[in-house]
C-alpha cells in the first residue's frame, strides 16, 4: 500500500521534522559532550578519562574505569528499567532500593556455602541442610522476593487507589525493615562458588561460544539483554502500547476497555522482579549481603530515567533513553572521581543533576504543548 | 430491519432528590441523524450518560434494535456498537493516531497475553482506511496526538467512533472548543456519516449547526423531553421557544410538531 496520508497536500508540518529527531539523540549527544568534557579536565592534570596513559599497561582504553562505569550502569540500570516502566504509566517507585536490600539478604542466605577454609561458615544463617544448594535456589528465592514486593506495591496502588508515592514509600520503609530483621543486621557472606560466579564469571564468553569475552562483567551483559528485551516489549507489544496509553491519559485508557488496574499490578511486579535481579547480581559481585545495600538506589534509578528523557508526568520516554541516562549518570559520578572531586561534592552535584533533569523535562513539556 | 436503532421508554435518573431526567421517551430510526438540545441542566448529558452506560438509570427501559439492554459500563455500550465522542476527547496524547484508534482493541499478530505482538502495519493501514472513509485529513498519522491542533484531535476521536460504531455514534458538543474552520471540517465529517447511513445523536448548543446537520431535533427542558421537531418544519425561533418553555403547550407534555 502506498501512502495515502501524503496526498493531503503540502502540510509537511514541523511536527514531522520533530519526529525525525528523537529525544534519545539529544541524550546521546549530551553523553558524548560530558565524556569529552571529562576527557579535557583529565588532560589538564596530565591524565585521561577514557584512555590508558600508562606505559606499563596494555590496551588503548582505561579499562579499570570503564569496568567501574559498566558495573554501576548495570546494577542501578537494571532497576531503572523497571522504574522507567512505572514512570511511563504515570507512577513512581520509591521502594526499589529497599527491595534490593531485602532481596540481597534473603537470596544470599540461600546461596551460602557450608565450609569456609576448612571451618564451618561463620556467617551461616541456616543449618547445613540449607547450605551449598544449587544456584537456582537463591535465584528463585530472590526473584520471588522481588515479585512479592512488587505485587504488593501494584495491588495497593491499583485497588486501594492510594498514590504510588505513598504505597512505595511504605514498601521502602518496610522492605528495609525486612532486610535488617532477616539476620538481625548482620552481613551474610561466603556464597557458594556458583553463586559468586553469577556476576564474576564470563557469561558473554559462553553466550558467544568464546567469540567475545567480558570477564567479571556479567551484570553489564544481563543489563544489556534485559534492556533489549524491554525495549522490544515497550515498542512492539500490547503491554508497551497500553503502558504509554495509561500514562498518557488514564481515564481514556479505562474508557477504551483497558484493564488499568491489572496492568498496573503487572508493571509494578515487573519492577520488583528487576530490583531483585539487581540485588542477586550485586551480592554475587560483592560476595556478601548487607542490610544497607541499595540505599538511595531508587533515587539513582529515577534520576537515570529522568535524565534519559522519561517524563515524570507519564506517557513519554523509552528504555533506550533510560540506558543512555544511566550512562550519563554513571559517567558523571565516575568523572568526578577521576578529577578527584570530594565525594561530598559529588552527593551535592547528584542532587542538582536530578532537579536539573526534571526542570529540563518540564521545560520540554511546556514547549511541546505550546506548539 | 428493526423499527428503531435506539428507543428509551420512561428513562429516569435521579441524583438523590434531584430529578435530572424524568420519563424520557426517545426514538432514533435507522440512518437518522438527530440533535439533542436544551439549556444547561436540561438533562441532555444525563440522558447520554444513561444510554452509554456511564451511569446506571433509576428507572425505565433502553432498547437497541428493539431488544432491551442493560449496560453495566461504557465498555458494554461499545460492545453493542455504540461509540461516543466525549467532550473531553478521551485520547492518549502521547500516542500516534493508529494507537489511539485501536486503544484497548489492538490488533496483534500472535497472542502472548499482555505481551501479545502488535500488528502495527495492519493497524496503520486500517487507520488510513478509516480516515479516508471519514474524509479526515491528518498530515502525519505517526505523530503523537499532542502535536496536533484541536480540530485534528477531534477528527481523530470522531474517526475512531465512526470506524467502530456498528449501531450509533453519539457526539457530545464536538465543536464546542474549535475554531471556525475546524468546526466546518467536523461538520463535513458528520455529513459523511449521514451519507454512509450511520445514525448519530448530536448534542449541541449551536442551533445553526443543528438545523444544518440533523433530520430531527429533540428538545430537553428541566429534565423532561419537551418535544421533537423535524428540521424541515421548524425554525430557530421555534426551537428557542421550546428550549425556554415559551412555546411547549402543556408543561411536561411532549409536543410533536
Amino acid at each position: 500500500m502506498s501512502q495515502p496520508a501524503q496526498d493531503s497536500g503540502g502540510q509537511k508540518s514541523d511536527a514531522t521534522a520533530r519526529r525525525s529527531w528523537p529525544n534519545e539523540l539529544n541524550v546521546f549527544m549530551a553523553l558524548v559532550v560530558i565524556v569529552v568534557v571529562f576527557e579535557f579536565l583529565n588532560r589538564f592534570n596530565g591524565g585521561s578519562f577514557l584512555f590508558n596513559m600508562r606505559d606499563n599497561m596494555p590496551g588503548l582504553f582505561n579499562e579499570q574505569r570503564l569496568n567501574v562505569i559498566a558495573l554501576q550502569v548495570a546494577i542501578t540500570g537494571i532497576i531503572a528499567l523497571g522504574v522507567t516502566q512505572v514512570i511511563i504509566i504515570g507512577g513512581i517507585d520509591l521502594s526499589s532500593g529497599s527491595i534490593v536490600g531485602a532481596t540481597a539478604m534473603i537470596a544470599m542466605s540461600f546461596g551460602q556455602t557450608a565450609i569456609v577454609n576448612g571451618n564451618p561458615n561463620p556467617k551461616a544463617i541456616f543449618g547445613p541442610e540449607l547450605m551449598d544448594l544449587p544456584v537456582v535456589v537463591p535465584i528463585a528465592v530472590g526473584v520471588l522476593c522481588g515479585l512479592i514486593a512488587g505485587l504488593i506495591n501494584g495491588l495497593l496502588i491499583a485497588y486501594t487507589r492510594i498514590p504510588s508515592f505513598i504505597a512505595t514509600l511504605g514498601m521502602m520503609v518496610s522492605a528495609r525493615g525486612v532486610a535488617h530483621w532477616w539476620s538481625n543486621g548482620n552481613p551474610i557472606s561466603f556464597p557458594t562458588q556458583s553463586y559468586g560466579g553469577l556476576s564474576n564469571g564470563d557469561v558473554l564468553g559462553s553466550l558467544t561460544f568464546g567469540l567475545l569475552h567480558w570477564s567479571g562483567q556479567n551484570p553489564a551483559v544481563v543489563f544489556a539483554l534485559l534492556a533489549i528485551l524491554f525495549q522490544v516489549i515497550m515498542v512492539y507489544t500490547v503491554y508497551g502500547k497500553r503502558s504509554y496509553a495509561i500514562g498518557s491519559n488514564e481515564a481514556a485508557a479505562r474508557m477504551s476497555g483497558i484493564n488499568v488496574s491489572r496492568h498496573k499490578v503487572l508493571v509494578y511486579t515487573i519492577a520488583g522482579i528487576l530490583s531483585a535481579v539487581a540485588a542477586i547480581l550485586l551480592t554475587s559481585k560483592n560476595l556478601t549481603a548487607q542490610a544497607g545495600m541499595g540505599v538511595m538506589y531508587e533515587l539513582d534509578a529515577i534520576a537515570m530515567a529522568v535524565i534519559g528523557g522519561v517524563s515524570l508526568s507519564g506517557g513519554r520516554g523509552s528504555i533506550v533513553g533510560t540506558v543512555l541516562g544511566a550512562m550519563i549518570f554513571s559517567v558523571i559520578i565516575s568523572g568526578f572521581t577521576s578529577i578527584k572531586l570530594d565525594p561530598y561534592y559529588q552527593e551535592m552535584v547528584k542532587g542538582v543533576i536530578i532537579v536539573g533533569a526534571v526542570i529540563l523535562d518540564q521545560w520540554r513539556q511546556r514547549r511541546s504543548t505550546r506548539s | 430491519m428493526s423499527q428503531y436503532i435506539l428507543e428509551t421508554r420512561g428513562l429516569t435518573k435521579h441524583y438523590g432528590g434531584v430529578h435530572a431526567l424524568e420519563d424520557a421517551n426517545f426514538t432514533l430510526a435507522p440512518g437518522e441523524h438527530v440533535a439533542v438540545v436544551g439549556d444547561n441542566g436540561a438533562g441532555k448529558s444525563t440522558f447520554v450518560r444513561q444510554i452509554t452506560g456511564v451511569e446506571q438509570k433509576t428507572g425505565g427501559q433502553i432498547f437497541i434494535d428493539d431488544k432491551e439492554v442493560h449496560f453495566a459500563d461504557p465498555l458494554d455500550a461499545r460492545k453493542a456498537g455504540i461509540e461516543t465522542v466525549f467532550q473531553n476527547l478521551a485520547l492518549a496524547d502521547d500516542l500516534d493516531v493508529p494507537s489511539n484508534l485501536f486503544l484497548g482493541r489492538e490488533i496483534f499478530r500472535f497472542p502472548l497475553g499482555p505481551f501479545s505482538w502488535l500488528d502495527r502495519r495492519q493497524m496503520r493501514d486500517r487507520t488510513l482506511e478509516a480516515l479516508k472513509k471519514t474524509a479526515v485529513k491528518i498530515p502525519n498519522i505517526d505523530n503523537a496526538i499532542r502535536n496536533m491542533s484541536g480540530g485534528q484531535r477531534q477528527c481523530v476521536a470522531i474517526a475512531r467512533a465512526a470506524a467502530f460504531a456498528s449501531k450509533l455514534v453519539i457526539m457530545d458538543e464536538p465543536t464546542a472548543a474549535l475554531g471556525v474552520q475546524e468546526t466546518a471540517q467536523v461538520e463535513n465529517i458528520i455529513r459523511g456519516l449521514k451519507n454512509r447511513g450511520i445514525p448519530l445523536i448530536l448534542i449541541s448548543h449551536n442551533l445553526r449547526q443543528v438545523l444544518d446537520l440533523v433530520d430531527r431535533i429533540w428538545v430537553f427542558r428541566r429534565g423532561r423531553i419537551a418535544g421533537a421537531v423535524d428540521r424541515d418544519k421548524t425554525s430557530g425561533n421555534d426551537i428557542v421557544s421550546m428550549i425556554t418553555g415559551v412555546k411547549s403547550g402543556v408543561e411536561g407534555e411532549p409536543t410533536f410538531v
